[in-house]
């Protein structure tokens, strides 16, 4: 069944001549427009969100442009989680709003994004994993989050398929939740250009002529653009984007795989993580299991193919922790790209030197879970608003001299999956 | 258009839908694939990607060649998780047991 539950149902077909009624989300194959406030490179969730929350506030002279079609990059390519257990006080904060506006989203942006707080639970195999559990938690606790610190046979009451063998301790917050990707990028786009915006995919950057007065010229197969303020939403191709203007983004591409399951009735509630192996599932709306792990030591690539060792490590991890699912057959396995970050944070905010080319990536594979929050503030921001201290911490500026970090530089430790 | 026209048996897809997709600007053969859901079913594709694909031609005003099958996903059929968990290439974490000890 078709997961969109829109509100124009029935009026909003083409006729089988095709001639269509009612204008689409996206731009057909027509030139780009002259000129733009605020041009965003990059269709994924991170940029479409921002497209919204400005076209929302009013500024609605914004173009996004997408090389591909709509969620062709890791926005449609990831395992759909949303949570609040992270290790820094400004992930977890963040994460806190994220949340909300989830579960705002069908009501705010006319879209259901089967969103389902199921809660996440983090199991440890060690002494060691524990500890590190629990120093998040107490920071967690601080913040508000109701994480808590669960015995094997509690987890156990929550996820009764487990085998507890080797398992030590585990990790549950309750309000941790999954969505279906998709739906997310659809309402963000159709809010967008429903306020104005306007979105090209099939477009990709052939380069960026910065000018004497300020701002660039966007240039691409269908025409350039004149923009006042270009932003870098392109994921694990911003550090490509960025090389076209001399700027270094010390980000880089990792491949990361993922599969789905055939469909069975509903009975895993929380997303089902273990430290050791990165191994993760949940049981998205659909009834299918989705989940992935994390095989240590992959280069660097752009290469979204797959392997038949991640399929084994997966099932050989999956079936011992769950055995009961030894007989549940996989459909289909793709893979996306994490842009990695040195510090595991993302990188935002303006560029020293190019005071028109904002940076929003680094997401390190959750930037899904955060698209929510900073296009919010980055739609206040960029509208006049002040700006949030996550444009004055995760700034590019952080790596300056080559190093993970500076004063302000919180190491994230807890990019799990 | 009478009546319900299915395209993908699996994920119940109809014409209906399609059009939808396609008056949404959704016509990208991916695109439409996560929007409408077809292909994502037990058969992946294989029954009703032809079906679609020509549909899809017809409502865009396109030759059939212009649109490309998407992209096709490992395993070939449908796999038991406990088949795949046998394979030798899985990688191996330090806490992984040692074979006699492995349940599967």
């Amino acid at each position: 069944m078709n997961p969109v539950l829109d509100d124009e149902e029935d009026t909003s077909r083409a006729d089988v001549s095709g001639e269509i009624r009612l204008p689409a989300t996206l731009e057909g194959a027509g030139p780009l427009p002259a000129s733009a406030e605020i041009v965003i490179v990059g269709g994924g969730v991170v940029g479409l969100a921002i497209a919204y929350y400005l076209a929302k506030r009013g500024l609605t002279n914004v173009v996004v442009v997408e090389r591909g079609y709509l969620a062709e990059g890791a926005s449609g390519r990831n395992g759909g989680g949303v949570r609040q257990q992270w290790s820094t006080e400004l992930n977890i904060r963040l994460m806190q709003e994220s949340v909300e506006l989830c579960r705002r989203f069908a009501v705010d942006l006319g879209v259901n994004v089967w969103f389902r707080q199921g809660g996440y639970l983090f199991l440890a195999r060690s002494a060691d994993e524990v500890a590190r559990l629990e120093k998040n938690i107490a920071l967690q606790n601080r913040c508000g989050v109701a994480t808590r610190m669960l015995e094997p046979r509690q987890a156990l009451a929550i996820v009764p398929e487990l085998d507890l063998t080797g398992i030590v301790g585990a990790s549950y917050n309750p309000t941790d939740g999954i969505l279906f990707p998709w739906p997310f990028l659809w309402g963000y786009a159709r809010q967008a250009a429903a306020h104005g915006a306007r979105i090209f995919t099939q477009t990709p950057v052939g380069g960026l002529e910065p000018q004497k007065a300020g701002g660039y010229v966007v240039h691409t197969p269908r025409g350039a653009v004149r923009a006042r303020r270009v932003i870098n939403a392109t994921g694990a191709w911003s550090p490509k984007l960025g090389a076209m203007l001399g700027i270094e983004i010390p980000t880089f591409p990792i491949r990361h795989e993922i599969c789905s399951s055939e469909p069975l009735k509903p009975f895993l509630r929380p997303m089902v993580s273990e430290l050791a192996s990165g191994l993760y599932c949940s049981q998205s709306m659909r009834g299918e299991i989705v989940g992935g792990v994390t095989i240590p030591g992959h280069a660097s690539t752009y290469g979204m193919g797959s392997t038949l060792e991640f399929l084994a490590t997966y099932a050989r991890r999956l079936v011992r922790l769950m055995p009961i699912l030894g007989d549940i057959k996989i459909l289909r396995q793709w893979a996306g790209p994490y842009d990695q970050s040195p510090d595991g944070n993302p990188v935002l905010g303006a560029v020293p030197g190019h005071p028109d080319f904002f940076l929003a990536c680094g997401f390190v594979g959750h930037g899904f879970m955060m698209a929510p929050i900073v296009g919010k503030l980055y739609g206040e921001w960029l509208t006049g608003g002040p700006p949030h201290e996550i444009f004055s911490r995760y700034t590019l500026a952080r790596f300056a001299g080559g190093g993970g970090g500076g004063p302000h530089s919180d190491k994230e430790d807890f990019n799990i999956g | 258009m009478a009546g319900k026209i299915v395209l993908c048996r699996c994920e119940d897809v109809t014409l209906a839908d399609l059009e939808h997709s396609v008056s949404r600007g959704y016509r990208d053969i991916e695109e439409v694939k996560r929007y409408t859901g077809f292909g994502t079913g037990p058969c992946q594709g294989k029954e009703c990607l032809a079906a679609v694909a020509t549909q899809l031609a017809i409502l865009t005003r396109q030759p059939p060649s212009a649109i490309p099958p998407f992209t096709s996903r490992p395993p070939l059929a449908p796999t038991p998780l406990r088949v795949l968990a046998r394979d030798p290439g899985a990688h191996r974490f330090a806490d992984d047991p040692e074979e006699s000890e492995q349940k599967t």
